[in-house]
């Protein structure tokens, strides 16, 4: 089974929001809620740089450790997904993530913050692949469909990488071989505690 | 006319050759450039702050922060550290009780019932009391099962039991901080004259508070261990309430760093809070005879008025009436 990751090639994001805008129509993902969003660095400044990001489906996934319900699994496809009806919304899973992932429907209505919602890696949830419920409780099961995630698809400079790991490091390897440079694989340190070199 | 642009177009010509000239050697120079070298840079950011922050385009400027992962740390901190000390705090209190219940048994009444009583706490009192105690066991259940839960409830139910009681339980501690941290106040105006530390809780605390042996040192309204509870149901009672408050409401107060050392103070405290309230609870039920009737009728013998209070005893005896009146018609 193949090991799915994310890798976003900050040399080439030209911070379209594309991907962002993608998310949001394919899974019709409600307002105020971001699945992926870019975040620039440095904005405006030399050296500037853009990384798309969401849901890194990490390794030893941080919030499926702190979840105080255990509503989390990983697939075999190492896809971090979770249960809406085990979620109570207590947002442990959000002080535990380092990307920012979870977010929440209602943010200040007394603590009720609603069931958590985040990058499925285009892959649903627990319900039956393609169903009317897996849809409107996670969005659309790509995945399923032998498809990868929208974001990636259609990243305009093919920044946005998904697929499994191995495949997508080679891409990178090759690229920053290629072109000579290239500013790492961000967020992968801390979500697969390694780094690609290059 | 024409005789004009046939001089100038060889001009612009030669001007556009000697641009393309000139312009060409510049990509081969630029091939040796690394535009990385001076980029903004994923370790260097991390070793800077612990977390990494830019500018997002969209309207939620929460999101503006990239990386943190600082969350690994909170991770170890609640899987962890915060399941031992919760552990050895209520267990390691529930035991000394144990302990201390079969060696010394329930604290008598010595000099037994006189059958007169005086009022110790009266109906507004109690009613504090309790609608704050009915609070804190329900806060704290469902506390403890945050942090417990999954471990020891969770496979004994199945996760769909586990969950349905779980958010109830989230409801309940949610709604019901409000009445309790209306409680923590009201405990603290009505109870300050009497717990403030002086001289009389010196020697209460040299003899040990009459723990051990037939020891009654004296005592105004609150001794020493009573102060020690106030005390802590109001510096304990007002932490969990504000880093409570801080969690309910995200964003409002601070990021999510602020939100994972709130929360590390919040549990840290409430089980510190729970082991030192079961041995409250213990005092005040099996542990001494004739305890419970201050906060159960609100009216004690002044038998057990003399052996646990008997400074507070002669002052009220020395105040004309008000007091006594209540007992008087008993």
């Amino acid at each position: 089974m193949a090991r799915m990751k994310f890798l976003c090639d900050a040399d080439r994001c030209i911070e379209c929001n594309a991907c962002v805008t993608a998310c949001k129509n394919e899974h019709e993902v409600p307002w105020g809620i971001n699945r992926r969003r870019v975040v620039t660095i440095a904005d405006g400044k030399p050296g500037e740089r853009s990384v798309s990001m969401a849901c890194m489906h990490c390794t030893d996934a941080p919030c499926a450790a702190v979840c105080p319900v255990n509503c989390f699994y990983t697939t075999a496809d190492g896809v971090v997904l979770h249960s809406k009806d085990l979620c109570i919304g207590c947002g442990y899973c959000f002080y535990a993530c380092p990307f920012g992932a979870p977010q929440y429907p209602k943010i200040g209505n007394f603590g009720s913050r609603g069931k958590m919602d985040k990058c499925t890696y285009c892959a649903g949830g627990p319900e039956a692949d393609g169903s009317k419920e897996e849809y409107e409780k996670y969005g659309a099961n790509r995945l399923a469909e032998g498809k990868l995630p929208l974001c990636a698809e259609m990243c305009s400079t093919k920044s946005l990488l998904a697929g499994d790991g191995e495949i997508i490091a080679q891409i990178y390897k090759e690229r920053v071989l290629k072109r000579g440079y290239g500013s790492g694989a961000w967020g992968w340190k801390t979500a697969y505690r390694e780094t690609i070199e290059s | 006319m024409s005789s004009f642009a046939r001089f100038i177009r060889p001009a612009i010509g030669a001007w556009a050759l000697l641009l393309l000239i000139t312009a060409v050697p510049a990509p081969s120079a630029a091939q040796q450039v690394n535009p990385t070298a001076s980029s903004v840079n994923e370790r260097q950011l991390l070793q800077e702050m612990d977390r990494i922050q830019g500018r997002v385009s969209i309207p939620d400027q929460r999101s503006s922060v990239l990386m943190q992962p600082a969350g690994r740390e909170w991770r170890e901190f609640r899987n962890v550290a915060l399941r031992w000390i919760g552990g050895v705090a209520i267990l390691g209190m529930l035991a000394v009780l144990v302990i201390y219940y079969l060696t010394r048994g329930m604290v008598r009444l010595e000099s037994g019932r006189s059958g007169r009583t005086i009022v110790r706490f009266n109906t507004f009192e109690r009613f504090v009391h309790w609608m704050t105690a009915t609070c804190f066991v329900i806060l704290a259940i469902s506390g403890l099962n945050i942090t417990f839960g999954r471990p020891l409830l969770l496979p004994l139910i199945g996760f769909d039991a586990f969950s349905e009681w779980s958010l109830w339980a989230k409801f309940a501690h949610n709604y019901l901080s409000f009445p309790f941290t209306i409680g923590v106040v009201l405990i603290f105006l009505m109870w300050i004259g009497g717990n403030i530390p002086n001289k009389v809780d010196l020697e209460w605390i040299k003899r040990g508070g009459g723990l051990f042996g037939h020891d009654h040192p004296p005592a105004r309204r609150f001794n020493a261990g009573q102060k020690g509870i106030y005390w802590i149901v109001v510096i304990g009672g007002g932490l969990v309430a504000v880093t409570g408050y801080q969690l309910m409401f995200p964003f409002y107060l601070t990021g999510i760093e602020g939100m994972q050392i709130a929360q590390i103070v919040h549990s840290v405290v409430a089980v510190l809070f729970i082991a030192a309230m079961i041995a409250h609870i213990y005092i005040g039920t099996i542990g001494m005879e004739g305890a419970f009737e201050a906060m159960g009728s609100g009216e004690v013998d002044i038998n057990w008025a003399r052996e646990h209070h008997s400074l507070w005893l002669e002052q009220q005896s020395a105040q004309p009436q008000t007091h006594r009146a209540a007992s008087a018609a008993e």
